[in-house]
Order: C-alpha cells, then sequence, then structure tokens
C-alpha cells in the first residue's frame, strides 16, 4: 500500500540549512534562542535515530511482546510528561497512567478487532505511537483545566458540599467542563483538516509516493479512531482525578 | 486559626459576634465538617461528629455561607437540589415563603438576582432540607437596612414557627441581641466571652 522511499544522510544534513536560517533570524533579533535550537537539533537527532533503531529491530523480530513492551515505555513517558504539565492536580499520576494504558489499549484493540490493521509490529507502533500521544494531550489539558475549575469553583462547590451533596456531585460540572476542553482541539481540528493544515500522516503518505485517495482514507481511520482515545482519555482522567481535590469526608482538600 | 475554642451550643439562637478575621466563618465550617481541627472534638446531639456520615450532618446542621453562591437554574431549582440528593421532594413555595420570598422567584434565575435576593435563595435552599440547625454565616452583610430588618425579621419567625435552632456569626452586636438569646464572642481564635463546655449545637 505505501511506497518505500529511502532518505540518505545526506538530505537530511541538506535540511540543517532551515535551522541556519532559524538560528540567523534568533541571532539578528537577539531572540536569544541559538542554544535552544543546538539542543533541539542534536535532541531530535539521537533521540530519532535511536527510536528508529529501536522501530527497525522491533519490526524485524515482528515480536509482539516486544511491541508491548515498547508502547508500555510510550505510556509511562507519556504520564510523566502529562503528570508535570497537570501539576495544580494532587495525585494525578494515577488517573494519567490508567487513561493513557486504557485509551491506548481499547483504541488498539478496536483497530485490530474490526480488522483495519494486522496485528503486527509495523501497524502496532506508529498507530500507537499516535494514540498514546494524543492521549496524553487531551489528559494534561482536561486536568490543567480541572484545576483551574475547582479553584476559581470553590464557593459553589463548598457551597454544594454543604447541601448534603458528594464531592461527585459537587465536582460534576467542573469535571464536565474538564472533559470538554481535553477533546475539543481534536475535534476542532478535525473539523478544518484538509482545509486549513494537511495532518501529518496524509503528507507522510503523499510524501512517500502514496495514491491521494489512500493517504485521505488513512488518514480518516487515524482521524476517527483519535478522536475515541482522546475521549476515552480525557473521560478517565477527569473523572478519577477529580477526587484528589477532595478528603474522604466530602471536602475541599486545603492546598 | 482557632485556639482553645471550648463552648457548648444550645438549642434556640446563638450568635457568634467578633471583628473580621476573628475565626467566625472558621468555625462555621467546622461544624458541619467543611473543614476538620488540627486537633479537639465536637459533638452534635452528644455524639463525635467524625463518627456521622459527613452529608447527613450537613443536611441537618446546614451552612448558608457567607458569599452567595447560586447553582446554575432558577430559584426554584437552587431549593430542589438538596432534597432531590436524597431523592425527596419539596414544597418550592413554602421554603421561598420561609425565607422571605414570594413564589414569584420560583422560574427566575438565580445567578441574575441581587445579591441580596441570592442570599435568601441561599436561606430557601438550606431550609428545604429542613434542618436542625443552621448555621448562618453573616446573612445580612450585603443588604441595606430595610432589607436586614426584613431578614432578621425572617429568622426571628423561622425559630418561632419551625423551631429550628441557629447558629447566627455577625459583626454587630445589635443584631446579635435581637437575633439570639445567647451571644459568643470570639477575637483572633479564642472566645472573648462566653460559657464554657464542649460545643454541641
Ligand atoms: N483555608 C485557610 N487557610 C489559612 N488561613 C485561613 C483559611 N481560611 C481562613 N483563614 C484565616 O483565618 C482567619 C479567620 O478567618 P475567618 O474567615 O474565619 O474570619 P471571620 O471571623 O469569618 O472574618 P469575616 O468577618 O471577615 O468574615 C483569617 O485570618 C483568615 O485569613
Ligand atoms: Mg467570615
Amino acid at each position: 500500500m505505501i511506497a518505500a522511499v529511502h532518505l540518505s544522510l545526506g538530505e537530511v544534513v541538506a535540511a540543517l540549512a532551515l535551522v541556519a536560517v532559524a538560528a540567523a533570524v534568533s541571532i539578528w533579533r537577539r531572540a536569544d534562542l541559538e542554544r535552544d535550537l543546538g539542543i533541539a537539533v542534536v535532541r531530535s537527532f539521537v533521540q530519532l535515530t535511536a527510536v528508529g533503531y529501536v522501530i527497525q529491530a522491533i519490526f524485524d523480530s515482528d515480536s509482539l511482546w516486544l511491541v508491548a513492551a515498547l508502547l508500555a515505555v510510550m505510556v509511562a513517558f507519556g504520564s510523566l510528561t502529562a503528570r508535570g504539565r497537570a501539576r495544580a492536580v494532587p495525585g494525578a499520576t494515577w488517573p494519567i497512567v490508567i487513561a493513557l494504558s486504557v485509551a491506548g489499549l481499547v483504541t488498539l484493540g478496536l483497530v485490530i478487532a474490526l480488522g483495519i490493521f494486522p496485528a503486527r509490529a509495523r501497524y502496532l507502533v506508529p498507530v500507537g505511537g499516535m494514540v498514546i500521544g494524543n492521549a496524553m494531550t487531551a489528559a494534561a489539558v482536561a486536568l490543567n483545566r480541572l484545576a483551574d475549575e475547582i479553584s476559581s469553583g470553590v464557593l459553589r462547590i463548598e457551597a454544594t458540599l454543604a447541601l448534603g451533596a458528594t464531592a461527585r456531585e459537587a465536582a460534576r460540572g467542573a469535571v464536565t467542563r474538564s472533559l470538554r476542553s481535553g477533546m475539543i482541539t481534536l475535534i476542532d481540528s478535525t473539523k478544518t483538516t484538509g482545509v486549513v493544515f494537511f495532518p501529518g500522516t496524509m503528507v507522510g503518505m503523499l510524501l512517500a509516493g502514496a495514491r491521494p485517495l489512500d493517504a485521505v482514507r488513512l488518514q480518516l481511520i487515524l482521524l476517527w479512531s483519535l478522536l475515541g482515545s482522546v475521549a476515552l482519555s480525557s473521560v478517565i482522567a477527569t473523572s478519577l482525578g477529580y477526587r484528589g481535590f477532595f478528603t474522604a469526608a466530602h471536602q475541599l482538600r486545603e492546598r | 486559626m482557632l485556639r482553645g475554642v471550648s463552648l457548648r451550643l444550645g438549642d434556640g439562637a446563638t450568635a457568634l459576634l467578633g471583628p473580621s478575621g476573628a475565626g467566625k466563618s472558621t468555625l462555621l465550617r467546622l461544624l458541619n465538617r467543611l473543614a476538620d481541627p488540627d486537633s479537639g472534638r465536637i459533638l452534635f446531639r452528644g455524639e463525635d461528629i467524625r463518627a456521622l456520615d459527613p452529608r447527613e450532618l450537613r443536611r441537618r446542621a446546614c451552612l448558608v455561607p457567607q458569599l452567595p453562591a447560586p447553582l446554575p437554574g432558577s430559584a426554584a431549582d437552587n431549593v430542589r437540589f438538596g432534597p432531590s440528593l436524597v431523592g425527596r421532594d419539596v414544597s418550592v413555595e413554602r421554603s421561598l415563603e420561609l425565607a422571605g420570598l414570594s413564589r414569584s422567584y420560583a422560574d427566575r434565575d438565580a445567578s441574575r438576582l441581587s445579591v441580596g435576593e441570592q442570599q435568601r435563595v441561599m436561606l430557601a435552599r438550606a431550609l428545604a432540607l429542613e434542618p436542625e440547625v443552621l448555621l448562618l454565616d453573616e446573612p445580612t452583610s450585603a443588604l441595606d437596612e430595610d432589607a436586614r430588618e426584613g431578614v432578621e425579621r425572617t429568622l426571628a419567625d423561622l425559630v418561632a414557627r419551625t423551631g429550628v435552632s441557629m447558629v447566627v456569626v455577625t459583626h454587630d452586636r445589635g443584631q446579635a441581641s435581637r437575633l439570639a438569646s445567647r451571644i459568643v464572642e470570639l477575637a483572633g481564635g479564642r472566645l472573648a466571652d462566653g460559657p464554657a463546655g464542649v460545643a454541641a449545637p
């Protein structure tokens, strides 16, 4: 389905010319970003090359155990990153880990069960990476929003608790709005996809020489699967994450 | 913030008096377990409140907060919310009327009412739970003199009609003596005056 392309290191090095443009802009306007640019270039080269070899090895072995191990590592790093972005949420680690794992498992499971992709490393690794990456962003955005909603809604939440509501009932509005904010970005970009921007998969497939219609079909499959995984991740992260703000006695935790 | 406070709150109306920052709101929040003390005990009818279901406690000793915090929806939605949590139905009109609001308020959007009207809706939705004790945090702070007298009359009426007990926080010594048979004074987190004993509304 996908025509193979082969790029030499020379072509990759040539792309550094554009990095030089970025460095020139930074120096010229004294944006003081040269150091960060340098770090970004070196890190992207090292990390992607390393990942390339790992993935190559996993493709060669075609072992589902290795695939599972790689996906577990992605969940772990994704959780750490999301945890760092949602620092205002007490005890967010487990909600995030569960959100990413469930979103990944369910999405990949469905995609395989429906016969969209075969259960092979070549498909599971890239799709899994996308799913977990998007689930991570959604969980971080939703939990961040949850922290904002709760700190701006203290009066109403406590007034609701004072009427004999449980923590869950008192947090319901905040949880719903956070869930929405976790999902809305992808929904909006799905609405404008192809009109305002070309999504990455499609770009990659076109560059690799695929027929445009194939590129579109694969992109649709991925976008629609991501909608499901982002929804799962947001709903799990928020409906487990709100508990961190409350005590067992249905009190808002002091902070 | 509160230290060495030991008091017994009997039936009827008690006023909690003291300057800003004295810890009056904090004490009310301890009484319905919106917060817990670092040390010490609070008894309600002889039982440690930590042994009660906090939700049940909050229905029996219901707090009307210092700042109005209406839930989304109409005044009637606000009144129905508490009882609906335990599957009870209420007469919205009766609750509004007890709080001094006419039935015409039932369908008005609570968030668009004046602060004084909102405070009365907060009172009405607490009354809908038929609590044994009302914990009122400065129920007239947002009101002009006329409206304040109206609320004071409403509260006096309420005690007479329903037999509910009250703890009323106020800055105003005059209001304290008009509303309450007992006055407890707080200053800087300590009792300034008042009977000693174990707290038990
Ligand atoms: N969650 C909290 N953490 C730390 N300090 C707090 C907290 N809540 C209140 N305080 C402090 O405790 C003191 C007592 O506050 P409280 O709200 O009980 O006063 P108050 O007597 O109700 O005053 P006012 O008449 O202004 O409402 C204040 O100095 C306040 O800043
Ligand atoms: Mg106060």
